[in-house]
């Protein structure tokens, strides 16, 4: 057999410097003359370790972590030519045990089954791991399209795109309307920022969404394809090119699809422009059409009438992708995972102040407790956690006492946050939550489109109350008042991003309301993190007397000789926190 | 909601500098199809940086497109730049992750490293300052991506020598 070597180029391991890696071991193979296959691949979610290299020879695999261009010499030197795995580096592998293999042992990679263990700019690829199989089952079987939607409700599968609606139930809705022209979309626009499942299902295995939204298309039958993606995704983009001109070479898209009489089907993409109400299905289809994303009332539904008042079924990225898994392996074995009302596993994408960041595929019904500890290694720096924020601008913070909530649906919705498309962001001692809350609605008070009123207007006021708090000016009746905003946002808003953007503040004050008293009556921030609260001191042990402060302070309010122990007037000074960043040796102190 | 204003330099000082020629292929491919108006403003970015007035005028009249459908397409979507651009786009990336990792000690620091603020150009048009929502690589927040590379991992001071750096290179 001959040993491969494979460099994962996602967008994570790009970042980290995979690129260089990648053309250094590719160089070293042609001076060297060295005997092996060099592949690429992408994320396998990993991304605290990246740049990650694979090594496949006689005796197994080896999963390298943090590779630079120097550990890569080490390593082809040592594994490749002395034939010597170099163990503290591997971070998986069956062979032996890592510090990292919590992380990869309670996932069950269904959406993921592909990610990282293939060349995604290779259909042949694809198909070696069972790729376009179940399409094939569909078309060697001449398995009825009731059938097919049958197996997906079934399954349980619930949409991945935040919402939860049942696929298989959606599917039966668009195959009831009948019309010549139909449309299933593939909704890759991902607006959830700090999330990033979808941009790795994309990079890593866009077969599986083109099968999945091919199988989609033969269930509910249209008769077109778009994929919605987000432009900030480049090398998503170019793969799903790629992937659709191969699908289309081998007949998987185009006429009579694999034999099956008039099943005639293509996709094409569509770039989103940067706006995350075009997530929003109705939005979406606005801003295919051309215009501004501007959400709709439904009824209609797009079902009935969607993409050109045609109907049209809109899925998650996330989805499609276990479609394919779910029709092969049937609806039973994708139920065996999950709870009651959660069926199968979801991809979280971990970041914040968590040890290890990354994708992760856990069954649903694991709690959030064993994600961030077992699999995420608990929190950056032995600090303490103190919240988990999940389901982005439209979510909220789940506080550390609720840490043993479930991750299914029922469960995660119960706290007041949502299970989202799958970001988690973990947040410990030194985040301020009101800061966060104030970070959402800025977000969401941006991207509302301005059709409702109380979105447009009141998240506006309600950004302005915490930019108060924030800043210390905060007034009692505060908290009421916002409270009753967000109550009115949410009644009155027709789409779901007013419907939600008050999630962020109310989860806040629920479970946090003695930090925003602390901003309000005390104007003190507990985190450290709202400069306008802190009080700025010089800790005369560190201080060497550099004179940086002084020059560099606006104010002229810090006094002191050189080479002495400098000190700042607290009457004139303004916190900006000029020499809090300026000063070298550490010597302001946050109070 | 996002407030935009098409630039505001008259017809001749941007026409002299616009080969508006350059937008012919474009509106040739997508004249005739539906849903135009998002793929010819992306198309015409990526040709000038920005949409020149000029060229808003000249798609509306050989596309038949309103010029205020097309304005109103351009100030919804954050993608749509209404002005020129300095050579280096600076996105700084203040998504969820990066903004709890002290996104904001990175901007900040670029704007007084640099003398404008977030949206702005420099004077010497080499750099352009800009938010934007996760770049996907949220291991390594704080994130910011100047071209094709990313940065991660940083502090203000290391991002203000990385842009310091390109300065140097640029005027050798
Ligand atoms: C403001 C807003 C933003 C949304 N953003 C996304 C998104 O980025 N990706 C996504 O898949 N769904 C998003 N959704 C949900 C979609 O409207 C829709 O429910 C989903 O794409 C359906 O697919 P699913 O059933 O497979 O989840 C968003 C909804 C709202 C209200
Ligand atoms: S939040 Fe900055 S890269 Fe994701």
């Amino acid at each position: 057999m001959e040993t491969k070597v494979i460099v994962g180029l996602g967008s994570c391991g790009i970042a980290a410097g995979a690129g260089k890696v990648y053309e250094k071991i590719k160089s070293l193979k042609q001076a060297e003359h060295l005997d092996f296959d060099l592949k690429k691949t992408s994320c396998v979610g990993m991304c605290y370790r990246e740049p990650l290299v694979e090594i496949i020879d006689e005796s197994g695999s080896y999963l390298y972590g943090d590779v630079d261009e120097e550990r890569a010499i080490d390593i082809l030197d040592k594994h490749i030519n002395q034939h010597n795995p170099v163990k503290e580096y591997v971070v998986k592998t069956d062979l032996f045990k890592t510090e990292d293999d919590e992380y990869n042992d309670s996932q069950v990679r269904i959406a993921l089954r592909n990610c990282g263990f293939m060349d995604p700019e290779k259909i042949e690829e694809y198909e070696a791991r069972q790729g376009y199989r179940a399409i094939r089952k569909i078309a060697g079987q001449g398995m009825p399209r009731l059938d097919v939607i049958q197996t997906v409700l079934s399954s349980g599968l619930r949409g991945r795109g935040g919402g939860g609606f049942p696929t298989g139930l959606k599917w039966k809705f668009a195959n009831n309307n009948k019309s010549d022209e139909k449309y299933i979309i593939c909704n890759a626009d991902e607006g959830d920022p700090g999330a990033f499942m979808d941009r790795s299902v994309l990079e890593g295995d866009p077969h599986s969404v083109l099968e999945g939204m091919i199988i989609g298309a033969y269930a509910i039958e249209a008769t077109g394809g778009v994929i919605y993606c987000r432009a900030e995704y480049p090398l998503a983009i170019k793969r799903l090119n790629i992937a659709i001109e191969q699908a289309r070479a081998k007949g998987y898209l185009g006429k009579n699809i694999l034999g099956i009489d008039g099943f005639n089907f293509d996709i094409y993409i569509k770039e989103g422009a940067g706006a995350f109400v075009c997530g929003e299905e109705t939005a979406l289809i606005a801003s295919v059409e051309g215009e501004r994303g501007m959400p709709r009332k439904r009824p209609p539904f797009p079902a009935s009438q969607g993409l050109w008042k045609k109907p049209t079924n809109i899925n998650n990225v996330e989805t499609f992708a276990n479609i394919p898994w779910i029709v092969l392996n049937e609806a039973d074995e994708y139920k065996k995972y999950g709870t009651e009302k959660s069926k199968g596993t979801k991809v979280f994408a971990l970041a914040g102040k968590i040890r290890r960041s990354g994708l992760v595929e856990v069954p649903m019904g694991m709690s959030i407790r064993d994600v961030i500890f077992k699999m995420g290694g608990g929190i950056q720096n032995d600090k303490k956690f103190k919240a988990v924020q999940m389901g982005g601008p439209s979510g909220g913070c789940i506080p550390e006492y609720l840490a043993d909530t479930l991750v299914d649906y029922d469960s995660v919705n119960a706290t007041g946050a949502i299970m989202g498309s799958g970001g988690m962001v973990v947040m410990d001692e030194t985040t301020c939550m009101i800061d966060v809350a104030k970070f959402f609605l800025d977000f969401t008070q941006k991207e509302s489109c301005g059709k409702c009123t109380f979105c447009r207007v009141g998240t506006k006021r309600m950004l302005e109350i915490l930019d108060r708090i924030t800043n210390g000016q905060g007034k009692e009746g505060d908290i009421e008042l916002l409270e009753e905003l967000s109550y009115q946002i949410k009644d009155n808003s027709l789409c779901g991003l007013g419907q939600t953007a008050p999630n962020p503040v109310l989860t806040t004050i629920k479970y946090f309301r003695d930090e925003y008293e602390a901003h309000i009556r005390d104007k003190k921030c507990p985190a450290l993190v709202c400069k306008k609260l802190l009080t700025y001191e010089v800790d005369p042990e560190k201080c060497t007397g550099c004179t940086v402060c002084a020059k560099n302070c606006p104010t002229d309010c810090i006094d002191g000789e050189r080479k002495e122990v400098h000190f700042i007037r607290q009457e004139d000074c303004i916190k900006c926190g000029t020499c809090y960043s300026k000063c070298k040796f550490d010597a302001i102190k946050l109070s | 909601m996002r407030i935009a204003r098409i630039s505001t330099k008259t017809p001749e000082q941007e026409a002299s500098n616009t080969d508006l020629d350059l937008l012919n292929p474009l509106i040739e491919k997508y004249k005739d199809k539906k849903g135009k108006l998002i793929p010819l403003l992306q198309g015409t970015q990526d040709i000038f940086g920005y949409i020149p007035r000029e060229a808003f005028l000249k798609i509306s009249e050989e596309t038949g497109l309103d010029l205020s459908d097309m304005y109103g397409v351009a100030t919804f979507y954050a993608q749509f730049r209404l002005n020129p651009v300095g050579k280096h786009i600076v996105k700084v990336c203040h998504g969820t992750a990066c903004h709890v990792q002290n996104a904001n000690e990175v901007t900040e620091s670029l704007q007084d490293a640099l003398k404008i603020k977030d949206g702005e150009t420099t004077e010497d048009g080499l750099f352009t300052l800009e938010s934007v929502a996760c770049l996907g690589c949220c291991s390594l927040a704080p994130v910011m991506m100047i071209g094709d590379e990313t940065y991660g991992k940083l502090d203000g001071k290391q991002a203000v020598k990385i842009v310091k750096n390109i300065k140097i290179k640029e005027s050798n």
